[in-house]
């Protein structure tokens, strides 16, 4: 009979290891998938794993969509570390993105001859100012009055998407848009400088990876950083060195918050240029998965956000050339989900043989 | 008087799946297991419950598909955590997400199908009653279902011995084991039962609410159930109670909109989910009263030492 038993320390190798054999179960379950609906597999794997990397214009449209992911996750790293359940990235996402429509529409209304290089910090800062405002709230119930940051924030998301739709109906409806629930085009001066010429991958692919870096310092090599995280595995040794679960609770929530709506606002004055109700994209969502799956590591996260992106993409790919709906993304997510969680089993613990009684 | 009869008929409708998956989640807690994959639980079988009554045309094959869809997610859930000792936080995420996008998957090519025409319930007699009648006696056997499931499961957890020991486990998983309990088995029974609850809530939307299938049509309402069982400190009576409160909401969020009150649709619809967060922060405001009141081990892994 096979069963679990403990580790006595846990494993480093499984740790590197399990994401890596919960992305083979998942390619597997997928082609299997394939040849059940009666598709090609190798046709199909093809779209989800080459096609994405096929090519400079695939690998630019790669490191957009890993973009968003990769800043969403280091924030959500930080506070899963920090044993905070903030599951609601999606509408601090939104939140950024409002935040950096509005600077935005105010800059196209009012013809303000501003450099592109110059709006760029602007509207990174308005995104950081509205994510954190809306994780804000979150920390703020959760530490004045107990309330579930894991509830409170998801509520949140659907709040936000409903303040969407109301402004892109409503008020910032552009009326000369035919009726659609759409801002107008922004003005070029806001968009995000670009990378490289005719690609849409721009410049706050580079601040994602320079966070990624900067998270890593702030994890691994600063005080601050390190006292976050005592509290995760252990809450009551941090109250006995004095490191106060309240400042934890606002500093990862606001800092996750931040960073969450700058990938929003990022997204609207990059590749969307406008607000539309598309802006919710379930991006906050996929990122909790990249930040398993990278391990909650600054450096995993980046190569997580890769992959995943890489999945998304596939996705869309699926829908045009093998006739299958995008949806599919999704399910592969949570399969790889799923089968990442399984095999963390076995940092804790290994099998082992016993013959039953 | 009748718009209000029709207010509170409809009321109990919307109220009826939150109670009925808040209390498949009571059961959960109870043992010590926060299932925050109820949100996709609800979808995958809010899907599976559309497809088999749009094909069968029989709206009650369609809940004990939602039964099943919802016990069999709960099962690879449970197993999960109660075996391989996963994070329960993580892997109720993992099935939300999971429950959604696999939802939308299989179920593209059944949005905008039309279930067959809808029967119309009411009591004998009773229904002919001016304005009890038609607030009371003319809804879905489902909603008098609901507040008989909530009488059963108060019944089975305070005064019957099985109750007793359910709820032992979810105070004392380490004590239960010592006495000799089959602390896993019964943990996951108890969480396959919670899934095939939440299953029925789901299927609930998409054969009687709406009825209609669309992607993500949940809409949240399996996190709103979670958080109805906060709301009730884990009494099933007060489930009830907290369901039929959130179907108000909704329902007089929907007449003011039906009556022309000037206020955006899309800020009315946040009602229910600020709601949520308001009696959230009224509830938690105590966290002693939540702690005496919370099952001591939930959400917290238990691995039995031999």
């Amino acid at each position: 009979m096979i069963e679990l038993e403990p580790r006595p320390v846990p494993s480093l190798q499984m740790s590197v290891l399990s994401p890596l054999v919960a992305l083979v179960i998942t390619v597997g379950l997928a082609g299997l998938l394939f040849a059940a609906l009666g598709k090609d597999p190798a046709r199909g794997l093809a779209v989800f794993l080459i096609e994405p990397f096929n090519g400079t214009r695939a690998l630019t449209e790669l490191a957009l969509k890993a973009t968003p992911l990769i800043l969403i996750s280091l924030g959500l790293s930080l506070c899963y570390r920090s044993n905070v359940w903030n599951i609601g990235a999606e509408g601090q996402y939104l939140l950024g993105a409002i935040a950096g429509g509005w600077l935005a529409l105010f800059v196209t209304d009012e013809a303000i001859g501003i450099h592109r290089w110059a709006f760029f910090p602007l509207v990174t800062v308005a995104g950081a100012l509205g994510g954190a405002l809306w994780a804000g709230i979150v920390a703020f119930l959760r530490d004045r009055f107990h309330a579930s940051e894991i509830l409170v924030s998801l509520m949140l998301v659907y709040v936000a998407n409903l303040l969407l739709s109301y402004l892109v109906f409503g008020p910032w409806k552009d009326p000369h848009g035919f009726n659609f629930p759409q801002t107008v085009n922004f003005a070029p001066q806001t968009e995000l400088p670009r990378l490289l010429p005719g690609m849409r991958v721009h410049f706050g692919f580079l601040l994602a990876l320079a966070t990624a870096g900067a998270m890593w310092a702030f994890m691994f090599r600063m005080h601050r950083g390190i006292q976050l995280q005592v509290g995760g595995p252990a809450p009551a040794a941090a109250r006995y060195a004095g490191f106060s679960s309240r400042s934890a609770l606002w500093t990862t929530l606001l800092l996750s918050g931040g960073l969450a709506g700058v990938a929003g606002a990022f997204e609207v004055a990059g590749p969307m240029g406008q607000l539309t109700p598309y802006v919710a994209s379930g991006y906050g969502f996929t990122a909790i998965i990249v930040a398993f799956v990278g391990r909650l590591h600054p450096l995993g996260c980046v190569l997580a956000s890769v992959l995943l992106s890489m999945f998304l993409i596939g996705g869309e790919l699926a829908q045009s050339r093998v006739g299958l709906p995008s949806a599919l993304s999704g399910v592969f997510q949570g399969v790889l989900l799923f089968s990442l969680l399984a095999c963390d089993t076995f940092i804790l613990f290994r099998l082992r043989w016993r013959r039953s009684a | 008087m009748n718009e209000f009869a029709s207010l509170l008929a409809a009321t109990l409708n919307a109220g009826t799946p939150l109670a009925i998956a808040g209390l498949g989640l009571l059961i959960n807690e109870k043992v010590g297991i926060l299932n925050l994959g109820a949100e996709g639980t609800m979808l995958v079988a809010a899907f599976a419950g559309f497809a088999v009554a749009f094909h069968t045309g029989n709206d009650w094959a369609g809940f004990a598909a939602g039964a099943v869809a919802g016990g069999a997610v709960a099962a690879c859930f449970g197993w999960l955590v109660i075996w391989l000792n996963t994070n329960q936080y993580a892997t109720g995420l993992a099935v939300s997400l999971f429950g959604g996008g696999f939802s939308a998957f299989i179920g593209v090519d059944y949005v905008g199908k039309k279930l067959a025409e809808r029967p119309n319930y009411s009591v004998p007699f009773l229904s002919d009653l001016p304005f009890v009648g038609p607030a009371f006696f003319r809804q879905h056997p489902l909603v008098y279902g609901a507040i008989g499931a909530a009488l059963a499961i108060a019944w089975f957890l305070y005064r019957t011995r099985a109750g007793l020991v359910l709820r032992a486990i979810g105070e004392a998983p380490e004590s239960a084991h010592a006495l000799g309990y089959p602390v896993r088995r019964i943990r996951l029974l108890a969480v396959v039962v919670g899934g095939a609850l939440c299953g029925v809530a789901g299927a609930y939307f998409s054969v009687a609410y709406a009825p209609l299938w669309v992607e993500g049509m949940v809409a949240g309402r399996g996190w709103i159930a979670l958080a109805l069982t906060v709301f009730a400190t884990w009494r099933p009576a007060r489930v009830l109670l907290g369901a039929y409160l959130f179907g108000g909401v909704t329902m007089v969020q929907l007449h003011l909109q039906g009556m022309g009150v000037d206020i955006a649709n899309q800020l009315m619809s946040m009602l229910p989910y600020l709601s949520t967060v308001v009696v959230l922060v009224l509830i938690s405001r105590n966290p002693a009263w939540i702690r005496l009141n919370m099952p001591a081990s939930l959400g917290k892994p238990f691995f039995p030492s031999l």
